[in-house]
């Protein structure tokens, strides 16, 4: 796809959220120091719906962590939201990583202990937001969803699409510039993953940017564009038809 | 995420707890516990020995003249035998004493020993019967419950009346007014003149098992030869006086044995202090031996909490990671796992204060120690107690905190 080149010292335009530029990570294993990304330049655009695939080893993991924010690069930049997000520290980074980015993972992660409204509050809490508001907030995400009669639910009393639902509601509550999913159908049956997907379909027509790991062509397929990295680098990035 | 979040949080996890959040309370509650139990132990020794027992035997702003000390903790035998080779002190001494003294003093005989005290049908063995001079019921804070004390009068001219002490008087005459009735010490009679009020017990010995005539009266047979006495007690009406009046009564006395300056008092001059300097060594051995078994159980309750929050930091590790993924920073978490060791201490710490207060308070009741608890005790188990519970808490909760989202996230 066209795109505007990024050299060094450049801004990004406003509507690329996500703009990385030669992104290398390198893992110091001991002896041997292990190349996961090697130079992976992208740019996502504003209400994109974009699937990263590739074999394991390809990097995925890796990308996706440090769009996440959960992991800083070796070398080279990351931008998000215009924002050079490559060079802040640890407490700045949990910042972003609560306002601008809404997880869903494989397993879920939801606190076993908390009901779902609880678990969708978690990241408001660490907003500082009052008690009020943050319930207000979380019972809409979880109505957006699709939950709003199971708010009191603990997770071992919802079904696994339930509490992927859960998951997505807590990964939208802070209003998010991207959703970002680690294989979000991987530990559900083909009909629940088809579900989530069109859960996932619903929210990007409403506006939303969803970033999306998967190893399932099926599940990639339901994406606009679809990226594929292998050993580190881009192999090909290509949008298709809806 | 303010610290009242974190609190509730905590609370809640405790909760989901039970049994950790159990063992640990348990460390802490027991520290401070026998913290503050210890301490009120200790201060009730302490007053009991200050109050009671030195005031008892010796009295306040008081000295006995004496041959040798009374109160003789671990004396060498050549030390006691040295002093049994000692001159007494006689009549004679306690007289020049007292037409010495220039400070207003209160000044009275005593001579003691134990006997047989009867009447023609009771008996009381084991008494202590004392002979002395009318002052030394002022002296000893005796008060007359019934009847009267005997008068200078008396005393100088030794008639043979006696004071009892209640025990005495009730188990002589259980069922009639003992006052003008005759009693019998080593075949001599005494008309029984007065009662003492009841003075209760030291360290479980009864102190109404006794008896007082004047010195000069028949009663001096029984508890020392001719002449002498046991002590010559002189109370000062302030501290400043009885320091002037041991001056001088020392003076007079080295000048009646002519002694040379170089040489030691052959006499003693014998005060409470003397006897709270034995309990002060007593006192340190407590108060190191109190505290420091009480510390040792701090610390063991601070290692179990400091074992229980690594647990929960190691079994926890995903919620952590997820947590920072969710945007808690390193305070955010470190918070969150202080409040939670910080509410186990607290809560610990003040259910060993509230049992700590109730086992003194039951010390207290049922032990003669009169067991108080200090204000400072309390501040001080508190501030040990929830301390240790953060300590413990700080190392456990920074490695939390250090987490990396993403190994902690992958952890199963």
């Amino acid at each position: 796809m066209s795109q505007q080149e990024f050299r060094t010292g450049d801004t990004p335009l406003p509507d690329v959220v996500i703009l990385t530029h030669k992104l290398t990570r390198d893992y110091d294993m001991g002896s041997e120091t292990v190349r996961a990304l090697r130079g992976v330049s992208i740019q996502i655009r504003k209400n994109e719906y974009v699937a990263v695939m590739g074999p394991s080893g390809s990097g995925k993991s890796t990308l996706m962590n440090l769009i996440g924010c959960l992991d800083t690069p070796t070398a080279g930049e990351y931008w998000l939201n215009s924002q050079k997000v490559s060079d802040l520290v640890d407490d700045e980074l949990a910042r972003i990583r609560n306002k601008e980015i809404g997880f869903v993972f494989q397993t879920f992660n939801l606190l076993p202990r908390a009901d779902a409204l609880h678990n969708v509050e978690l990241p408001l809490i660490y907003a500082g937001l009052g008690a009020k508001e943050r319930r207000a907030r979380a019972a809409q995400a979880l109505q957006r969803v699709g939950l709003g009669d199971r708010m009191d639910h603990r997770p071992n009393e919802l079904s696994g699409g339930q509490r992927q639902r859960v998951a997505i509601a807590r990964a939208l509550v802070n209003n998010p510039s991207i959703l970002l999913a680690d294989e979000p159908t991987g530990n559900l049956d083909s009909t629940t993953g088809l579900e989530i997907m069109g859960l996932f379909r619903e929210l990007h027509d409403a506006g939303q940017t969803v970033v999306m790991v998967t190893h399932e062509q099926d599940i990639a397929a339901q994406a606009a564009r679809v990226i594929t990295l292998r050993d580190g680098l881009v192999a090909t990035d290509q949008l298709q038809a809806a | 995420m303010p610290l009242f979040e974190a609190v509730v949080l905590a609370l809640r996890t405790l909760q989901a707890q039970k049994l950790k959040s159990g063992f640990s309370f348990i460390g802490v509650f027991i520290g401070v516990t026998s913290l503050i139990v210890a301490w009120s132990i200790v201060n009730g020794i302490n007053t009991y020995m200050t109050d009671k027992f030195a005031g008892t035997i010796i009295g306040v702003n008081t000295f006995h003249l004496r041959r040798r000390p009374n109160f003789t903790p671990n004396i060498s035998d050549s030390t006691w035998r040295a002093w049994a080779r000692r001159p007494r002190i006689t009549f004679g001494d306690a007289d020049a004493v007292t037409n010495a003294l220039t400070v207003p003093v209160t000044i009275a005989w005593q001579s003691s020993d134990q006997a047989t005290v009867e009447t023609g049908a009771k008996k009381v063995l084991s008494v202590d019967i004392t002979g002395a001079s009318e002052r030394y019921f002022d002296i000893k804070n005796l008060k007359i419950a019934n009847g009267r004390a005997f008068t200078s009068q008396e005393s100088r001219s030794g008639v043979p009346v006696i004071v009892l002490g209640e025990e005495v008087a009730l188990k002589l005459f259980p069922d009639r007014d003992p006052i003008g009735k005759q009693v019998r010490i080593g075949g001599q009679p005494y008309r029984v003149i007065g009662v003492v009020e009841h003075q209760g017990k030291l360290f479980g010995f009864s102190l109404d098992r006794f008896a007082v005539a004047p010195a000069r009266s028949p009663i001096q047979d029984m508890v020392n030869p001719p002449g002498i006495i046991d002590a010559l007690i002189v109370k000062g009406a302030t501290l400043a006086d009885m320091r002037e009046a041991m001056a001088q009564a020392e003076e007079v006395m080295r000048g009646r044995r002519h002694l040379r300056p170089r040489q030691d008092n052959n006499f003693v001059l014998e005060t409470s202090e003397g006897v709270l300097a034995f309990w002060a060594g007593i006192q340190k051995f407590l108060v190191i031996i109190g505290p420091g078994l009480v510390m040792v159980s701090l610390v063991v309750g601070g290692i179990v909490i400091m074992n229980i929050m690594l647990m929960a930091v190691a079994e926890r590790t995903r919620e952590i990671g997820l947590r920072k993924s969710l945007g808690a920073r390193r305070t955010d978490i470190l918070r969150q796992f202080l409040a939670e060791s910080t509410t186990i201490a607290t809560v610990g710490a003040a259910f060993g204060v509230a049992t700590g207060v109730g086992l003194s308070l039951l010390v207290n009741a049922a032990s003669p120690l009169p067991a108080t608890v200090s204000p400072f005790s309390i501040v001080l188990g508190v501030v040990i107690g929830g301390g240790v519970g953060i300590v413990a808490g700080v190392y456990p909760a920074s490695r939390a905190a250090r987490l990396d989202p993403i190994t902690a996230l992958r952890q199963e």
